[in-house]
């Protein structure tokens, strides 16, 4: 029983940096950029809840509601502000953008909410699942965490398969000049990208700190980085990638941990990572990407 | 009143003019031909008026209206379409959704059904390969592919960016063919070529260019006798 239960906590793990990982791989299909701010919006997501939660007395879905608008409304200010200007620009400036405003969010939060870890309150009221006569025990975090995960790939799945905005995402992800030819709005479609990824962030903010319920300023950074290893383990810019490359690093930390040794788990993932990198270069689902002449 | 009048355009890549001051006009029903060797900066005109490259100094009147600072993305909606050069068509979207995201500013759905149907009267073969991924045509498949997914929204006014590029000679006579069908159908031309002898003989008029400036002008006809342009452009 205790593989089956370290097992399904990996995926539970797994899902949250899936939810993470379409994030960062939505706003690389689209926008070509590497968001490295994306986790810090999710710690952004968590302190939202915790205020609205636990200082202002708010029931937990008006709190996960007022995570999902702030990191929201933060994700499409944070690409107009610090990304749109240099669209078109070295993808170097970028990056360096990226990293700073990684920075300026921790060092925000840290200058709001202090240094301290606060505790949180999961917002999560699911009784836990008990199976083969108490043996094993799945928690109501554990379920919702998947179940969140499931739900958001196959909507987000949807989303760009069968509607307008997605089409038009799909087209902007190919060629944006093309896409402009069409009528479409690149810039707002960019902004939709990255709202879309922010809420993800919210959501993901709310569940991890549901499960590991200790929030400090600097919660988002390593989830974050994990998650885009998912991603890019995964394929980056494909959804589905996104989600196994998740699950696949979330199952790999968690049995690392139990089976060979808590403090070389990160080690492990990311050798896992340039394993699969060296033998497939794009990911598990990357598409392989022929440059026009 | 013409369709469309560039005045005085200017064009900077960087520090570098592509385009020195041109000005031209396209009346409605007209198929017009832009014609020059390689780098005399054809596409970067077409670029310029929907667009995709900003003017620096200049005038782009689309029916009277400044289009010139217009977003790029306005401008379909306005009646222009623009087949860009190498095709762009979206390579790993069905040739369906392809023709989609080219009605993608109408607003009258039942409408662009009707459109699609001509576009694949048209275009049979694109109808036979709906469902395959754009990517995996021929490239004269594909460029029937951005003419019709330039049709789906209806335009008055279409650019076309060197559309028989490419292609084996059959296919090169195909194109021309399909472009005169266009203008016997009412949607004015503008058209670009590298191959000066077929688009003279579809063509209204014409525009020479040499290295950003245009340096000749006149009905087409006039132009295919022309001897300057008979030595320059038409190998003879």
């Amino acid at each position: 029983m205790g593989f089956l239960s370290y097992l399904i906590s990996g995926i539970s793990l797994g899902s949250v940096y899936a939810i993470i990982a379409l994030g960062y791989t939505m706003v690389y299909g689209i926008a070509k950029m590497l968001n490295f701010a994306h986790g810090d919006v999710i710690m952004i997501g968590g302190y939202a809840v915790f205020t609205a939660v636990s200082v202002a007395g708010m029931p937990p879905g008006i709190g996960i509601l007022v995570a999902v608008v702030v990191c929201t409304a933060l994700g499409v200010v944070i690409e107009k502000i610090a990304y749109k200007p240099l669209r078109g620009t070295s993808p170097l400036a970028v990056l360096i953008t990226a990293i700073g405003v990684s920075y300026f969010l921790q060092n925000a939060a840290l200058l709001i909410f202090g240094s301290g870890a606060k505790s949180f309150t999961s917002v999560v009221n699911v009784p836990p699942l008990k199976l083969a006569g108490g043996a094993l025990t799945i928690s109501g975090e554990t379920m919702v965490t998947i179940a969140a995960c499931i739900v958001i790939v196959i909507g987000l799945s949807c989303f760009v398969k069968f509607t307008k905005s997605g089409k038009a995402m799909l087209a902007v992800s190919e060629d944006r000049q093309a896409a402009q030819l069409m009528g479409i709005n690149v810039n707002g479609t960019i902004a939709l990208t990255f709202a879309i990824g922010s809420a993800l962030a919210a959501i993901a903010g709310v569940l991890l700190c549901s499960a590991y319920p200790n929030l400090t300023p600097y919660t988002g950074s390593m989830p974050g980085i994990k998650a885009f290893t998912a991603a890019v383990f995964g394929g980056i810019g494909s959804i589905p990638g996104a989600m196994i490359g998740g699950i696949l690093l979330g199952v790999i930390e968690n049995l690392s941990k139990a089976y060979i040794s808590s403090q070389l788990s990160d080690a492990i993932v990311f050798a896992v990572l340039i394993v699969v990198l060296l033998v497939k270069p794009t990911g598990i689902l990357g598409k392989k990407v022929s440059e026009k002449v | 009143m013409a369709m469309l009048e560039v005045k005085d355009l200017e064009v900077y890549y960087g520090m570098i003019q592509a385009i020195k001051g041109i000005s031209f006009t396209v009346n409605e029903g007209e198929v017009i031909a832009l014609i020059g060797a390689n780098g005399a900066g054809k596409t970067t005109i077409l670029q310029t008026i929907t667009g995709m490259i900003p003017a620096k100094r200049g005038s782009i009147l689309f029916d009277g209206v400044e289009i010139t600072k217009v977003a790029g993305h306005k401008i379909v909606p306005m009646g222009m379409a623009h087949v860009p050069e190498g095709r762009r068509v979206f390579s790993q979207l069905s040739v369906l959704d392809n023709l989609k995201l080219g009605a993608y500013c109408r607003k009258d759905k039942n409408e662009v059904e009707e459109t699609l149907e001509k576009v694949y009267q048209r275009f049979p073969r694109l109808k036979e390969r709906r469902k395959q991924i754009a990517g995996t045509l021929s490239g004269g498949e594909q460029q029937m592919l951005a003419m019709g997914r330039a049709l789906m929204s209806k335009p008055r006014l279409i650019l076309m960016d060197e559309p028989s590029m490419g292609l084996s000679p059959i296919f090169v006579s195909e194109i021309f063919d399909i472009v005169r069908e266009i203008s016997e159908s009412g949607t004015t031309v503008l058209l670009v070529e590298q191959n000066a002898k077929k688009a003279l003989a579809i063509a209204d008029r014409a525009y020479v260019l040499e290295t950003g400036n245009i340096v000749l002008e006149g009905a087409a006809d006039v132009l295919l006798n022309d001897e300057s342009v008979k030595k320059a452009y038409l190998g003879e």
